[in-house]
Formats: structure tokens, C-alpha cells, sequence
């Protein structure tokens, strides 16, 4: 079985003054993956996943995304990848379908394609009532769910995901990793970060990072088994207080 | 392209969406220039004075009924006596006592002078000064005309002609500043709080990720102010022209060229402003703090700049207001053209090139 790598990192590093923010950090993560990057606060998921989404020059290393360089193919990266992060992607003071042709705008879809677009998404998340009403107006669960389907807009190769679900409530949870599986099993790559740790378990592999280095990176079930934890919740409190 | 227009579209969605930015755009200059130029004004118009006359003859009444027919004074109450003068002056209503000597008419033939006293309520240094100024013209006017009869030896007959604004109204003075106020608040705080506004939001990161590269971003943001600072600019002059009776002497195409140049350099600071404060009211307080008090006092808008401490005199070269309202008052009111400002034009270029090209350096430092 031949599988497409579509990240490759080798010895990615950033050094912000004296301070290592990420050391020497190596993965790989194939097409199709649903690929979990964990760590705690300040362990340098951000300033990796800023690396490799081509808005933050690496110290030394190198990384491959979606099969451009990240030193000098920037801007193809961004065309091959979407991105939603923590804070929320979507203007509040825009109408869901002026959110849907601006993003659909910005990534040079063509007017057709994004009508035709926004109409599967509305139709799919059950917006029909909603679509010309701002989306400030909407509940939190409902605007996480319209900025990942913004995301998968112009049918990207990777998706970001910067904690994606937080705040949000179980049931939203749910729904939304429902719809993260239906983008992967579509082709799509995901890569998210998260700090639930239920969460963690619905990945494919997951990583760990502490103080700027990969602590560990495997199948939730292979590393359950590595530290003899039965939750990915004790094997992060094991990994990270070390 | 196509992705510009899309994102200049999201701009206007955001700007009209916000009732209170909206308001700040339209309604502040309307506001400004009807404030400045009604109600805050150096001209006196019907001020009240008293008149303590102990002669009650023929010089005396003529000179009362020549003050009282003009439009700048209106006598409100006679006094008989000096004591009173402090009086009236307490309960703040009077502003000015003319005070004639005993026997005026009678001293004024027979030894050819005659005293009258002008006390003026100094608690207004300018009102007071302006009072007497007024005064004395209407007492000088009075002496020429009983003069013209008598042949002196020689005589000195002032003519002062008060050129481009003849008949002295503030306003022609307040229109240059109130546009370059509204002009330098709308394009620097707004664009800077625009710009701030995507940080604090976290959506610069998205805009950042997408194929826009940032100098388009930057634009996009930029652009709706230029458009919606030219209307504002357009409406200042208007108002001017056909409410105030502002003259525009000179090419109304050259004064909309360097309104434009002026709000670039607005602009320009605005982005810089960007660059260095991380929320909308660091922004705020950074455009009002650092642009507008520098504005009002030092571009010569209010205070005229050949009287300030020559410190400050230096520093407002730095200000990029003066050389606009420079620009500004030498169009509207003397008429003159490109040949007059090029100096100036050429300081407020050079200045929008150095703010473009600090906050190209910021900006690119920022995103690394």
C-alpha cells in the first residue's frame, strides 16, 4: 500500500530570540489523515502550525506542504489549504451568504462555483431559515459548523483546524467531528489542534508536544498502550508532567 | 482583481453595518463645520454695552446713535456714575462702558480734544481687544467726518483693506482647519481602527492564510476611506460654498488633487497607526491623542503659528495639517495656483512617502 505524504517536516525549528519555540520536529502525515497536534499552552503547537500554514518564516529545518516548500512556495501553500482558528473565522456583521462569497471570493472561486457551492452547504447544514440573517446572530455552535464548511471551500487539500471546537457544547462536539470524518473520507486532510483530550481519541494519529519537542506520536490506541494509560487524558498527564 | 472588489465589498458591509462609525463619517463634518461656523466665531455681533455720558451734548448723542445704529452693539443701560461701571461689569451681561468726559462737545472746539474712556470686561482677552478695536474705528470715523469741513495743516487718513476676506468672517479661517481635522480623523482613525478591528478578531489571521498577500489586504481595507474621505471632502466644500458663502477663488480641480494627496497621507498614517497598536482603542487613543491635538493646535487651524514660541514653531513643520491648510487657504481664498504650493505639495509627498514606507517596514517585521 502506497500512500501519499501530504505534510513532511524534518528538523523544523523556530528560535524567537534566545527562546526555542519549536525544536527540531519531525512528522509525517498522509492524505486523508485526521492528524491530532497536541500539547499544552505555550508548548509550541501555534508557532508550528504557523510554519506550516506559510505565515511564519522557519528558523532552520525543513517542512513540505501539500507539496510546496514553505520557505519560498508560500502562496501556493495558501491556496492548497484551509484554515479555521480558535478565535472565530467569520465576520459577525455579515450576512451567512456574504461570508460564504467573500471567503468563496478571496480564494478565487468564480461566481458560479460559489453559488453553487453555497447552496450544497446551506442545504447540507440546514441554513435555508438563516442564510440573510448576520451571523453575530447565531449560536457559537452553529458558526463553528458554517467556518469549517467555509474552509472546505475552495476544496483544499489540508484543513487547519486551530482548537476548533472550543466552547462549544458535547453535542455540537459531536456533530462537528461528524462532519470532520465526512471531509477525510472525502480525501481531505485534517490536522487539528485540540485540548480535549475525548477528542484526541477520534484522530487517526495523534502527536504530543512538550516544551517545543514531539514527545510522542502514534495511534491513540497504540499509545494508550505504550504508557498503560486507558484514557489519551492520562497519557497526557503522564507525558507532560515529565 | 476580482478578489479586490470582493473584499472592498465586505468593507463597505462592514462601515455602513456600523451605525456608530456611519455616524462619525457623515455626521462629524456636517456637525463641525455648522459649529465652527455658527456658533464658535471671533466676530462680534450685538454686544451689549453700557454708556456713562456726563455731558449729554451734540458730539456725545451723535457718537451714541452712530454706535447704537451699527450691528455690533446694541447699548443695553445708561449710567450716571464711575462707581457703577464695576457694577454692571459684575453681573456679566455688559461688556464694554464708553465713557464721556464732562463737557465734550464744548472741550472738542474750543482746545480740539476731548476724552472719552473705553472699559472693556478682560475676562475674554480677544472679546475685549476686539471691542475696543471695533470702538475706536467708530470713534476715528466720527472725528474724520467732522474734520472733513476744517482744513488742517496735514492729516493722516488710514485706509486698512482687509484683502481676501474682506468683511473678516472666522469662517473663511475655520474652513481650511475643519476640513483638514475631518479629512486627517476619518482616514487615519477610522482606517487604523478598521485595520486593528481584524486583529482583535482574529480574522487578519484567516485574511493572512488566504491567498491574498497582505499588501492586498492593506489596500482593500484603505480603499473604501479613500472613497468615502473625497465625498466628505466634497460635502465640506459645499456647505462652505452655498451655506457659508466661502468663495472658492482658485481651481476647484487643484484643491480636489491636494485634498486627495492629504488624505493618502492620512491614510498612511492610519496604516502605520495599524502597525503599532494591537486593539481598536489603542488605535483610538494613539489617532486622537497623537493626530488630533497636534491638528487643532499646531497646523495654524486656530492659532496662528507666527505667534507661537519658535520651539513650536519648528515642531509644526512636522505636522502634516499645516502644510494642507496652507495648501487649503491659498486656493480657496487667495486663488492661487500649483505654481504658489508646490513647496508645500512637495513636503506633504514626500511626507506620505516616508509614513508608506515606515509602515511597509513595520508591517513586514510584524508577520514574521
Amino acid at each position: 500500500m502506497k500512500e501519499e505524504t501530504v505534510i513532511k517536516v524534518e528538523g523544523l525549528t523556530k528560535v524567537f530570540g534566545d527562546f526555542i519555540a519549536v525544536n527540531n520536529i519531525n512528522f509525517h502525515v498522509r492524505k486523508g489523515e485526521i492528524f491530532g497536534f497536541l500539547g499544552a499552552n505555550g508548548a509550541g503547537k501555534t508557532t508550528a502550525m504557523k510554519m506550516l500554514i506559510g505565515i511564519s518564516a522557519p528558523s532552520s529545518g525543513s517542512a513540505n506542504v501539500a507539496g510546496f516548500d514553505v520557505y519560498t512556495q508560500t502562496e501556493s501553500i495558501k491556496k492548497s489549504i484551509g484554515y479555521m482558528s480558535q478565535k472565530f473565522a467569520l465576520y459577525d456583521d455579515l450576512t451567512v451568504k456574504e461570508n460564504i462569497r467573500f471567503f468563496g471570493g478571496i480564494y478565487g472561486l468564480s461566481k458560479n462555483n460559489i453559488s453553487l457551492k453555497s447552496n450544497l452547504l446551506i442545504e447540507e447544514l440546514g441554513l435555508e431559515k438563516v442564510v440573510h440573517s448576520l451571523v453575530g446572530s447565531l449560536p457559537l455552535g452553529w458558526k463553528q459548523k458554517i467556518a469549517f464548511s467555509v474552509s472546505l471551500l475552495h476544496d483544499p487539500k489540508i484543513v487547519f483546524l486551530d482548537e476548533p471546537t472550543g466552547g462549544v457544547d458535547p453535542i455540537t462536539r459531536r456533530q462537528f467531528w461528524e462532519m470532520i470524518y465526512k471531509a477525510a473520507n472525502n480525501g481531505t486532510t485534517i490536522f487539528v489542534t485540540t485540548h480535549y483530550m475525548d477528542e484526541a481519541e477520534y484522530c487517526d494519529r495523534v502527536s504530543i508536544m512538550v516544551d517545543g519537542t514531539i514527545e510522542a506520536l502514534d495511534t491513540p490506541k497504540n499509545l494508550k498502550a505504550h504508557f498503560g494509560s486507558d484514557s489519551m487524558n492520562d497519557v497526557f498527564l503522564k507525558l507532560a508532567r515529565t | 482583481m476580482k478578489r479586490f472588489v470582493g473584499f472592498v465589498q465586505k468593507e463597505f458591509y462592514h462601515i455602513f453595518r456600523d451605525r456608530r462609525s456611519l455616524f462619525i463619517l457623515f455626521g462629524m463634518p456636517v456637525a463641525q463645520i455648522m459649529l465652527f461656523g455658527f456658533a464658535i466665531t471671533n466676530e462680534i455681533n450685538n454686544v451689549d454695552i453700557a454708556i456713562l455720558d456726563q455731558s449729554q451734548d451734540t458730539s456725545t448723542k451723535e457718537i451714541i446713535s452712530k454706535i447704537s445704529a451699527s450691528e455690533y452693539f446694541s447699548i443695553l443701560q445708561y449710567i450716571k456714575e464711575e462707581a457703577e461701571i464695576e457694577e454692571v461689569f459684575k453681573k456679566g451681561k455688559i461688556k464694554a462702558v464708553l465713557y464721556f468726559e464732562k463737557e465734550f462737545s464744548k472741550k472738542l472746539v474750543k482746545e480740539h480734544s476731548a476724552k472719552v474712556q473705553i472699559v472693556t470686561d478682560a475676562t475674554d482677552p480677544n472679546m475685549a481687544n476686539t471691542i475696543s478695536n471695533y470702538i475706536n474705528s467708530i470713534l476715528s470715523h466720527y472725528q474724520e467726518e467732522q474734520n472733513r469741513s476744517i482744513m488742517l495743516d496735514y492729516q493722516i487718513i488710514p485706509q486698512s483693506k482687509m484683502v481676501f476676506n474682506m468683511e473678516l468672517k472666522s469662517v473663511y479661517m475655520f474652513v481650511p482647519g475643519v476640513m483638514t481635522v475631518i479629512l486627517m480623523l476619518v482616514s487615519a482613525m477610522m482606517t487604523s481602527i478598521s485595520i486593528t478591528r481584524e486583529k482583535e478578531l482574529g480574522t487578519m489571521e484567516i485574511l493572512l492564510v488566504s491567498p491574498l498577500n497582505p499588501f492586498q489586504v492593506i489596500i482593500g481595507k484603505v480603499f473604501p476611506y479613500i472613497f468615502l474621505s473625497i465625498i466628505n471632502a466634497a460635502i465640506i466644500v459645499l456647505l462652505s460654498i452655498f451655506v457659508f458663502h466661502v468663495p472658492v477663488n482658485g481651481s476647484l480641480f487643484l484643491l480636489g488633487l491636494e485634498s486627495v494627496l492629504f488624505i493618502v497621507t492620512s491614510l498612511a498614517l492610519g496604516i502605520l497607526i495599524s502597525t503599532i497598536s494591537a486593539t481598536q482603542q489603542t488605535a483610538m487613543m494613539i489617532s486622537l491623542m497623537g493626530l488630533m491635538l497636534p491638528v487643532i493646535l499646531l497646523s495654524g487651524f486656530i492659532f496662528p503659528i507666527s505667534s507661537m514660541p519658535v520651539p513650536l514653531q519648528v515642531i509644526s513643520n512636522i505636522v502634516p495639517a499645516k502644510w494642507f491648510i496652507i495648501i487649503v487657504k491659498g486656493i480657496m481664498l487667495k486663488g492661487v495656483g500649483i505654481s504658489m504650493v508646490w513647496k508645500e505639495t512637495l513636503v506633504l509627498l514626500g511626507m506620505t512617502l516616508l509614513f508608506i514606507g515606515l509602515s511597509v517596514r513595520k508591517y513586514k517585521i510584524r508577520l514574521e
